[in-house]
């Protein structure tokens, strides 16, 4: 197979060195390193970070193929330079079954943007009721360990009970959307000033932390781990840090645009700020950027939710919830995070690439960039800055909330086990 | 400049006081052998209405035709909104029609903001009442009934609210009166007081421009205009207060009540009104009720808003809020 | 346009307030003649100085009559043939005295008479309010160029002017003194018209 040398990248922000991939593995990092046989990448100061891993994308296929495709949504996840995304299971049919994972997989690697690890749905067909065959989806081809009903809240206490003991036995893990369904009915915005001037339906935090603090108690009890998805507020933030003071096994994830957009911006009643959990307050935004800078939140998780444009082009309450977010997050992230000061590149690499990949046990992702690691890689122009334009996007869906925003960074190249999926800027 | 009325909280004090006093003159109209005048000829105002309302309509209708435009009524209940499409076709089947206004009721807050400001449609759009939201012209409407009963038909000209005491009373949670209210008349001066039990109120509500009690008994006597809003009796069934009858007790106006409300003070209810609920028969049918008022001054204040948003070759009302790069382009 | 609130410099008098007083009184002893008696006339002055003069016109008229002359005022605000031409005026108020003009002679009340299509609107307005037995015109300078076959029962002065010229009433209730400006068009306004 053949070598490309990346010379002179920033590895982890660090100094420059040169990186050689040789096939599908790091051949050697160090200075000065010989070029012979190998394609040259001039980095110039980009900073390489190890591939990126999302825990939280919603892929669509099978049955909503009209907002995206395993295909459209790999390539979206290279251009951010993601090697590796994690499927959620609320298709058409519901990722409930082996047959459905196995399928998702498969389209995931025979298309070789980005590995598709599918999630599995914890009830059969996300209705909170029967568990779904956990075991048989992490015996398939498919080798799911997270299993969630993303969408919906694994709301009844017995059901998730059960389905965090029984993964115990295969090293599974429950990824729970954490929204109280009955305090949150008719919800269209977070419940505050915002949404009393506004009229529309309020979406308490207390909907969200409730369910947390349960399943944190829960966890602890039958002595198994919990990953909450999307946290979205300080409280749930507190909740999340007395737990894991308390020795509890849980894993937390915050969306890039919870770390950015508040709400306010509802005030246009545009429905492509609409999202579920919904954009909280500026006090809630720098709780979960702080928690994130110390760790009590885990991970960054992009929550990708793709819709048609007619599901976004309508009066608020008809409008679908959820953003685009594969190929903005490392953007929003720096703008946050690291321009801000909170995290450096490392913190970066271990938030979008080491830690997700261990919460979701991705084999082969989430390495250090160092000789004999699988060469999973992103190169980012940190230096950047340009305005989003969605028609741009590699995604079938564009309803992005930051078109016209100015944000930094922009990633220039991935490899997916040494093969660029993304070279300056564009797929391959 | 504005184009639209989307939000009590769009109009300036000085807007709101020119809306007034010009519906002080088109009420007198109303008293003439020929109540119409020829202002709006070849414009054309659709009625949209995604809601039943049929006292609203009417309203609006008898405005639009008293100042001659074409009117065109589509009640688009039934069409399915839930499918989102509906509200931008429409818009789009209306323009497409040279339409000069649409008057919009819709369920979901924000739907006449959006009809506003997505460039779906180029006509002026004035909110009938949308979702929890709010609905302009019935603050309007209550703000001119205060003003002609508090301050005087003629020597209110010109005049604001200052200084007035208006309790609005039951739930304010589900009103878009309840909001146009706030927002209206605390920019005419006025200081208002919401009274309800703590469940019909919105979380965040404890930002608006304007007291909070629970204790209707001690707000009245402190009150120059008390308006009961209408309560649902299905909210008790999603317990927002025990039962009617407990509600009556607690937050509904009886004659007994009434009495400690100060002599000249006055009692006013948007309609439709349950009576036994907020409202006892005896306080409804009394002098001091203007709900009747309210229906005929409705007709006044909806003809002034059309005037002087279609009026001219520009609206004569400043906006703020639902500006945006279209709305200041010229048609 | 007859009413261009004008800061006009150069601006020189042709009627100063003795001269007003008198016209006045030539009008209210031609209305009285012409009227026979004019124990059925209305008088409606148009907003704003036209309501002044018809106020003065009833007062005189009722000094000779010695009987109460009935006086109000007719916005034509709405019935105005430029409202698309400029954004929408405030409206001031139209007050017909309590028996109405059904077959009354209604003398209608204004500064100047210029294009007529005040008069014109007038008119209308007039339509939707009663039939009055007979309408008349009185008007306290007639500057010509009228633009509608329309002409004044009663004229307090016939002014010729040109275009370019701008005529100003001032009115003691409304502006602190009583008289009648000539003066000439800025360049800026005469590209407007």
């Amino acid at each position: 197979m053949s070598k490309t040398l990346i010379r002179g990248a920033r590895v982890l922000g660090g100094e420059p060195q040169d990186v050689l991939i040789d096939g599908g593995t790091v051949e050697a990092v160090g200075t000065d390193l010989s070029a012979e046989g190998a394609e040259v990448v001039e980095a110039g100061g980009k900073v390489l970070l190890p591939g990126l891993v999302d825990l939280h994308t919603h892929l669509r296929e099978p049955g909503r193929e009209d907002s995206e495709t395993v295909l459209t949504g790999t390539r979206a996840a290279a251009s951010g330079g993601y090697t590796a995304v994690f499927a959620m299971a609320n298709t058409f049919p519901v990722a409930d079954t082996a047959g459905v994972v196995e399928q998702v997989y498969r389209l995931g690697r025979e298309h070789g943007y980005c590995d598709v690890q599918p999630i599995g749905a914890v009830t059969v067909g996300l209705e909170g009721r029967k568990l779904a065959e956990l075991g048989a989806m992490h015996d398939s081809a498919a080798g799911v360990t997270v299993f969630s009903d993303d969408g919906k809240c694994v709301d009844d206490a017995v059901i998730m009970r059960r389905a965090l003991e029984y993964v115990k036995a295969f090293g599974g893990v429950v990824a729970q959307h954490a929204q109280e369904p009955r305090l949150t009915e008719g919800a269209q915005m977070n419940e505050g000033v915002v949404s009393a001037e506004l009229g529309l339906g309020g979406w308490p935090a207390v909907a969200e932390e409730s369910i947390i603090a349960r399943d944190v108690l829960l966890a602890e009890h039958v002595g198994s781990r919990v990953h909450i998805c999307h946290l979205s507020t300080a409280g749930s933030v507190e909740i999340v840090r007395w737990a894991k003071s308390r020795g509890i096994d849980v894993t937390a994830e915050v969306t890039p645009h919870h770390l950015l957009l508040t709400d306010e911006l509802v005030r246009s009643y545009d429905p492509v700020y609409k999202v579920n959990p919904p954009l909280r307050t500026e006090r809630d935004v720098m709780a979960l950027r702080e928690a994130l800078a110390d760790g009590t939140i885990d991970i960054v998780a992009t929550d990708h939710a793709p819709h048609p444009h007619e599901d976004k082009d309508c009066e608020w309450a008809a409008a679908a919830m959820g953003m685009v977010g594969l190929e903005t997050a490392l953007s929003v992230v720096q703008e946050t995070m690291v321009d801000t000061g909170l995290l450096d590149w490392a913190g970066v690499a271990d938030r979008m690439s080491f830690k997700p990949a261990r919460i979701g046990q991705a084999t082969g992702h989430g390495r250090p960039v160092s000789a004999g690691e699988p060469a999973n890689l992103t190169l980012v122009d940190t230096a950047y800055r340009g305005t989003v334009d969605p028609a741009g996007f590699a995604s079938r869906s564009r309803n992005t909330p930051y078109e016209g925003r100015e944000l930094p960074g922009r990633v220039t190249h991935t490899w997916l086990r040494g093969k660029a999926t993304l070279v300056d800027g564009k797929l391959t | 400049m504005q184009r639209h009325l989307i939000s009590a909280a769009d109009l300036t004090r000085d807007d709101a006081v020119l809306i007034l006093d010009t519906a002080e003159e088109m009420a007198r109209v109303a008293d003439r052998p020929i109540k119409k005048l020829p202002t709006l000829r070849g414009r054309t105002v659709v009625n949209l209405f995604f809601e039943d309302s049929t006292r609203t309509r009417i309203s609006f209708e008898a405005a639009e035709k008293r100042l001659s435009a074409d009117v065109i009524n589509f009640s688009a209940k039934g069409s399915s909104v839930s499918k989102g499409e509906s509200l931008k076709d429409t818009a789009q089947t209306l323009e497409a029609m040279g339409v000069d206004a649409v008057v919009i009721r819709h369920g979901a807050s924000g739907a006449p903001y959006r009809l506003a400001t997505s460039g779906w449609i180029d006509a002026a759009v004035i909110n009938a009442g949308d979702g929890t939201h709010q609905h302009p012209t019935q603050a309007l409407l209550d703000a001119f009934t205060m003003r002609r009963r508090l301050v005087g038909r003629d020597t209110g000209l010109g005049q604001d609210l200052a200084g007035k005491r208006i309790t609005i009373v039951g739930d304010v949670l589900h009103s878009r009166v309840a909001r146009s209210n706030v927002d209206l008349l605390h920019t005419l001066g006025a200081e208002v007081t919401l009274v309800a039990p703590p469940t019909l109120l919105p979380v965040g509500a404890s930002a608006w421009p304007c007291e909070i009690s629970y204790d209707l008994d001690a707000v009245l006597p402190k009150s120059d205009a008390v308006m009961m809003l209408r309560v649902q009796r299905e909210r008790m069934n999603a317990a927002f207060f025990p039962t009617e009858r407990e509600y009556s007790r607690r937050y509904g106006l009886d004659g007994d009540r009434m009495a400690r409300m100060p002599e000249d003070a006055i009692v006013m209810h948007p309609g439709p009104m349950v009576r036994g609920m907020e409202i006892t028969a005896e306080v409804a049918d009394s002098g001091r009720c203007t709900a009747i008022e309210q229906v005929a001054n409705g007709v006044s204040i909806r003809m002034a808003v059309l005037y002087l948003l279609l009026g001219g070759n520009e609206p004569a009302v400043t906006q703020s809020r639902t500006t945006d790069s279209r709305t200041t382009e010229e048609k | 346009m007859d009413k261009l609130d004008t800061q006009t410099s150069d601006a020189r008098p042709v009627l100063e307030g003795p001269d007003i007083a008198r016209v006045l009184t030539r009008i209210a002893h031609e209305i009285v003649e012409r009227a026979k008696g004019a124990d059925d006339v209305v008088l409606l002055g148009i907003p704003t100085r036209g309501v002044f003069l018809a106020r003065r016109l009833a007062a005189k008229l009722e000094q000779i009559t010695e009987r109460t002359i009935p006086v109000g005022s007719l916005d034509i605000t709405m019935y105005r043939d430029d409202l698309r031409m400029q954004p929408p005026r405030a409206l001031a108020r139209t007050e017909i005295p309590g028996d109405g003009i059904d077959g009354r002679l209604v003398v209608l009340v204004d500064d100047v008479l210029f294009s007529g299509r005040t008069i014109r609107a007038a008119l209308d307005a007039l339509n939707d309010i009663g039939r009055p037995r007979a309408v008349q015109l009185a008007v306290l300078v007639d500057r010509g160029h009228r633009e509608l076959p329309i002409r004044a029962d009663y004229v307090g002065k016939n002014l010729p002017t040109s275009l370019r010229e701008t005529v100003k009433v001032q009115l003691s209730e409304e502006d602190g003194r009583d008289t009648v400006l000539l003066g000439a068009k800025p360049a800026a306004q005469d590209a407007q018209r």
